[in-house]
């Protein structure tokens, strides 16, 4: 829970009494975690100053909706999924062909349909394709579960990605699809990455309420249960598949929304960006945040954000390398994590 | 599908001819019985004599291979899980089935809330709903473990907090697997005193026991089933004294 009242209310006993407040402290793991992150965070935007900051910002936004998103499937309901990449790049290449400009794309080789729609436009139907792509993709899945349901979305993964490369008239192939428009509100353009990030900021906040309205209502509780014995809540009279389905959307109508505002940030998107890697990344993001905690896919992703970017700059590195060591580290700090602390940074439960 | 007969009322349960068959075993083979409305009714027999797998076909946990289940006067040949509880059914298992990695308060929660999908997602926990929590946590007994996850409990109060979760459903019929197994005496003591209560409240309780002191303390009716089929049923002391039964259990 979020917003536990009840904790708080122990938080703030301890307030008046310091003693006790430090050894309370010194046992939570998931107070040190928070504040290690945050503070890198802070320290990284001082020393890299605020320009690169507001990149990064941007960066950390898209991967923080994609991992609040895929938690309530995978944290939540119990469903391993490594597909989700799949949705992102459905909504990425949404917002790239419905907002191509019909006179730019002209001058390119390989026409693809154009629509020149504006960027506001565009953002819903990324969620309703993305939406609409998922139920057709759920209805089959609900028939898998555990291991084979992992399978299952890795197939998704690999048949999205093999699209986004083969359908030439539609994406471009491997070309990519360039110069894609930044938003557009009449007269104001978001040209500037600072208003960029904040659109971000802002659909992350929006992504976080919608998450947190649906795992704090009955709903949700329905969906923890599901992801601890499914034959037994069919027992008490729910419809497991129809939630599963449920949840399943509305995670990846999130996931196309974050395509879409990655697409229109970088102007360019290729089937490069949507490969399985990634999505066994998010995945990491979301078990190293902590299972069925919003706040933890916050840190998970913040912290992965800074590894990536921050090995950027290791001073004694050559530079050759440093592309290859940063997988390497990430990799190490995954199995180090699962070794010790196989919950995540600040999550209670277990796969 | 549905059959009106003369005298449906007094039954809570009615098979006909139902079979499962595992491979080349049949665990429950064209079995028909009756069980009636109200009391207590004990399903005995020996290891593999198919009484849990006939537990699973009641409460749509496992396909019908064949025949037919009557409950509540409505005939299916397709038992779906997520139904039982529109027909008056509700069930606890063998091997303790809770929500292990939510709390003892959400496991009780979580069947008392809304069930149709989307007004579930604006539905908060309203205070007559906690209440109803709260009560049924008192009942068995947990109120005081009501925080604990359900997987940090000991094995009797995991069987107790799972008894007030089908307590919470509030139907007519409870299936209860073996609700007594593994209990230490004072645990075995809550639970029968539980079972009496809901015996007096007229719900339709039906269970499994290996435990004869139980059988013939709170049992009304007592059915004995023999590799998948029915040995006898009756009357508690005439079924247990009777020939076949006393060979079937000493296997002489």
């Amino acid at each position: 829970m979020p917003f536990d009242t009840q904790r708080i209310g122990e938080l703030a006993g301890l307030m008046r009494n310091p003693g006790e407040l430090a050894r309370h402290t010194r046992r939570n793991i998931e107070f040190w975690a928070s504040l290690l992150i945050l503070g890198w965070a802070i320290a990284f935007m001082f020393w890299q100053g605020a320009g690169f900051a507001v990149i990064i910002g941007t960066v950390f936004a898209i991967w923080a909706i994609l991992s609040v998103s895929l938690n309530l499937v995978v944290g939540f309901t119990g469903l391993l999924s490594v597909g989700h990449i799949g949705f992102f790049g459905i909504g990425a290449y949404t917002m790239a062909i419905l907002t191509s400009d019909p006179a730019y794309e002209q001058l390119r080789t390989e026409a693809i349909p154009t629509f020149g729609w504006p960027f506001f436009a565009v953002l819903p139907i990324c969620a309703v394709l993305a939406g609409l792509a998922a139920i057709l993709v759920g209805v089959v899945f609900n028939r898998f579960r555990d291991d084979i349901f992992v399978l299952a979305s890795f197939g998704f993964a690999i048949i999205a990605f093999n699209v986004f490369l083969n359908l030439r008239p539609v994406t471009r192939g491997a070309f990519g699809i360039h110069e894609i428009a930044r938003p557009q509100v009449g007269g104001w353009y978001f040209d500037g990455e600072l208003e960029f990030l904040l659109l971000c900021l802002v659909f992350l906040a929006v992504v976080m309420l919608i998450s947190w309205f649906i795992v704090s209502s009955s709903f949700g509780r329905v969906l923890t249960a599901i992801r601890e014995d499914e034959q037994a809540i069919e027992v008490f009279g729910y419809r497991a598949t129809q939630y599963k389905l449920a949840v399943w959307v509305i995670s990846a109508m999130m996931a196309g929304i974050a395509g879409g505002l990655f697409a229109s940030w970088t102007t360019f998107i290729d089937p490069n960006s949507f490969i399985l890697l990634e999505s066994v990344l998010l995945v990491s993001i979301v078990i190293l945040g902590g299972l069925a905690t919003i706040w933890g896919s916050l840190l998970g992703a913040m912290a992965f954000v800074l590894l990536e970017e921050g090995m950027r700059f290791i001073p004694f590195l050559p530079t050759e390398y440093i592309g290859q060591a940063r997988q390497v580290v990430l990799g190490i700090l995954l199995v180090l994590l699962m070794l010790f602390r196989p919950q995540g940074l600040v999550g209670r439960y277990r796969l | 599908m549905t059959s009106t007969r003369a005298g449906q009322q007094e039954l809570a349960l009615e098979t006909r001819e139902i079979s499962k068959h595992f491979g080349a075993v049949r665990a429950v083979d064209e079995l028909s019985l009756v069980i009636p409305r109200q009391g207590t009714t004990s399903i005995v027999g020996p290891n593999g004599s198919g009484k849990s797998t006939l537990v699973n076909l009641l409460s749509g946990v496992l396909p019908l291979d064949g025949g037919m289940v009557i409950i509540d006067g409505q005939g299916l040949r397709v038992v779906k899980a997520h139904e039982t509880p529109d027909h008056g059914l509700t069930r606890t298992f063998q091997e303790v089935r809770l929500f292990d990695q939510i709390t003892v308060w959400d496991n009780i929660m979580v069947v008392l809330t809304e069930r149709r999908l989307f007004p579930s997602l604006f539905e908060r926990a309203k205070p007559s709903t906690r209440q109803k929590a709260q009560a049924i946590l008192e009942q068995v007994g947990m109120w005081d473990k009501r925080d604990s996850l359900a997987q940090d409990l000991s094995y009797g109060q995991r069987k107790l907090v799972e008894i007030g979760r089908a307590l919470a459903m509030n139907v007519n019929t409870y299936l209860m697997d073996e609700p007594f197994a593994g209990l230490f005496p004072q645990m075995i003591e809550r639970v029968k005193d539980i079972m009496k209560q809901m015996r007096a409240d007229g719900h339709t309780i039906v269970f499994i026991s290996h435990n004869m002191e139980i059988v013939r303390e709170l049992s009304d009716r007592i059915i004995v089933l023999d590799s998948g089929t029915l040995l006898a049923a009756g009357e508690v002391e005439p079924v247990l004294n009777s020939e076949e039964v006393i060979e079937a259990y000493l296997g002489a």
